[in-house]
């Protein structure tokens, strides 16, 4: 079973904020998945020399143009942000 | 006429010689939305004003005469994760409960040329993470055909709108099994294309190198239509292909059918394996063959997928965090990315991020995430292996009809199995479909269930052929 250090380690790595009852039950029901994907540790992959696919992907790439966005669809993505000063995006300060 | 049952074909020759008109036809949608929808929670919005506009404009064209394509007017539903410009998209998250989409998804594009109607937005698992559309922030969908029962997810919503005739069909996204599973339990056709085939772009990520655009309709002929119209490549999305169909006629005594050893399991309902061996009599009487193949790894197909897609969702949901999107909490910057997504994210996205977040993590890297890719490159082999002998491969769709709401909600795991048959084609980057073959009394309810048909990469005309026989 993974302990509560653990779980919090993890909470804090994916930035996610968990009172201290959600990290208890998130350590049972984490625990009970991790027991079940173990199972993969059984299987013998060493036929497998390099991983992803076989399926032959290559790079798709395109000229770095950049593309003047509508008006009305640049002004609809920044009234989504939370906070805005003259059409940029205020986030809170770093320092 | 009962407006309401028509297919695609028949909702087209209705509209054009006049027997009902596009306006008529929105408005029995919309009436039986707002008395039946209380009940089953399909949609999640609703744009009545702009789609009876819209409906007016297609009445105006037939009145002058003017030539409609076979879409144009079809009062339809869209899984609110796919973009629809000026609509809600809250991907059933509190952390984009109030997104309105700036653009249209290129899927969307498509149809909207086409001239459908967009009556709304329809309920999902948050962020597609769940096989029964309980885990949406917003309640959950319920079964039409028995509301104690789930619709099956994670685009529940939109099969249960196309199933309760809410919607005449529906888009939906596809995972590892999401469109398939609630077809089957919802009784109608679902198909997820071959990865690459409809373009992803301006639908949200979750697990980016298994994520398929699909259809949920009433017959396997709407399937066609509606997958012709959304398929094709795209230059905004790279991983898009482009390809042409086999164009060509099939006959059931050439096709050979193959059938997994491993996929007649414990856990598989009785009743739903034997409804799938009649099935499959059924294709051997018309003259097909039938064969075994064998796909050994299928055991490992759900671990694999769970962590491969949640390694891909901790990293595609990191840019909710509270800095660009709506929902935004906490005072300095730390709080804000801790508060915004403890509070934003519900119970399964967070086991899911905390799941990819530690298969990704410094030390165990290896151990998860890349064994589980080299399983995957496996699964895939199994599947060549197959195919080397027979056309498509037969399964259940799920191992067992509807099951009740909140069955399976304490246990993440027997969750996941619900998914079993299903992952293993986004996997190995196949295509399926899941067609309605029959139904099991449960409680003297009848349940339908779904038979999955596996095809090669680019085959869905052959998975499509098969299913429409069966369908007869």
């Amino acid at each position: 079973m993974i302990n509560k250090e653990e779980v919090k380690h993890i909470a804090d790595l994916a930035r996610l904020g968990l009172t201290e009852k959600e990290l208890e039950s998130m350590q049972k029901n984490f625990s009970s998945i991790l027991d079940y994907v173990e199972t993969l540790k059984e299987v013998d992959v060493s036929s497998i020399e390099k991983s992803f696919s076989e399926r032959g992907a290559r790079n798709i790439i395109r000229e770095d143009i950049a593309v003047k966005t509508p008006k009305e669809e640049r002004d609809r993505l920044i009234g989504m942000f939370p906070e805005t000063k003259d059409n940029y995006l205020k986030t809170k300060k770093i320092l | 006429m009962d407006l309401l049952n028509l297919n695609i074909k028949k909702i087209h020759q209705g509209l054009v010689n006049k027997e009902f008109s596009d306006l008529e036809l929105t408005n029995a949608y919309f009436d039986k939305i707002e008395k039946e929808d209380k009940d089953i929670h399909s949609f999640l919005s609703i744009y009545k004003e702009q789609a009876i506009a819209k409906s007016k404009k297609v009445d105006d064209k037939i009145s002058k005469g003017e030539n409609i394509s076979l879409l144009e007017g079809v009062p339809v539903s869209i899984k609110d994760i796919i973009l629809v410009k000026g609509m809600k998209c809250t991907a059933a998250s509190k952390i984009l409960e109030n997104y309105i989409a700036p653009y249209n998804a290129t899927c969307i594009n498509k149809l909207e040329k086409e001239g459908v109607i967009i009556l709304g937005k329809t309920n999902l698992d948050e962020f597609a993470m769940g096989s029964s559309t309980e885990n949406s922030a917003f309640g959950p969908t319920k079964n039409p055909i028995d509301l104690t029962r789930v619709p099956g997810g994670s685009s529940g919503g939109s099969a249960a709108s196309v199933t309760a005739s809410l919607s005449a069909f529906s888009l939906g996204t596809d995972t590892g099994g999401s469109i398939r599973q609630p077809a089957s339990l919802c009784g109608i056709v679902g198909l997820k294309p071959t990865y690459g085939r409809v373009s992803r772009y301006g639908v949200m990520a979750y697990g980016s190198s298994l994520d398929q655009v699909g259809t949920l309709t009433k017959t396997v002929e709407d399937t066609r239509i509606v997958f012709n119209a959304i398929k094709g490549v795209d230059p905004l999305d790279s991983t898009s292909i482009d390809r042409k169909d086999l164009d060509q006629a099939y006959n059931i005594k050439d096709l050979v059918i193959g059938i997994p050893r491993e996929y007649f399991i414990e856990g598989v309902d009785p009743k739903v394996a034997l409804l799938v061996k009649q099935a499959i009599k059924k294709y051997e009487d018309m003259g097909a063959s039938v064969e075994e193949v064998s796909l050994p790894h299928t055991k490992y197909a759900i671990p694999a997928y769970y962590i491969i897609s949640a390694s891909e969702a901790s990293t595609n949901l990191a840019r909710f965090d509270g800095v660009k999107y709506g929902f935004s909490k906490g005072d300095n910057l730390k709080d804000l990315y801790f508060q915004s997504k403890g509070a934003g994210f519900g119970k399964e996205v967070r086991r899911r991020i905390m799941l990819g977040t530690y298969a990704l993590s410094s030390g165990y890297y290896d151990a998860y995430y890349l064994k589980a890719q080299k399983v995957r490159m496996l699964i895939e082999k199994d599947f060549k292996e197959a195919f080397k002998k027979v056309d498509v491969i037969v399964s259940p769709t799920c191992p067992t009809p509807a099951f009740k709401i909140g069955e399976k909600t304490q246990d993440p795991v027997q969750m996941y199995l619900s998914d079993i048959f299903t992952v293993s084609v986004n996997l190995a980057n196949l295509c399926g479909i899941s067609v309605p073959c029959g139904t099991v009394e449960v409680d003297s309810v009848n349940l339908p269930v779904g038979l999955q048909l596996i095809g090669k990469p680019f085959e869905e005309s052959k998975i499509m052929y098969m299913a429409e026989i069966m369908e007869k």
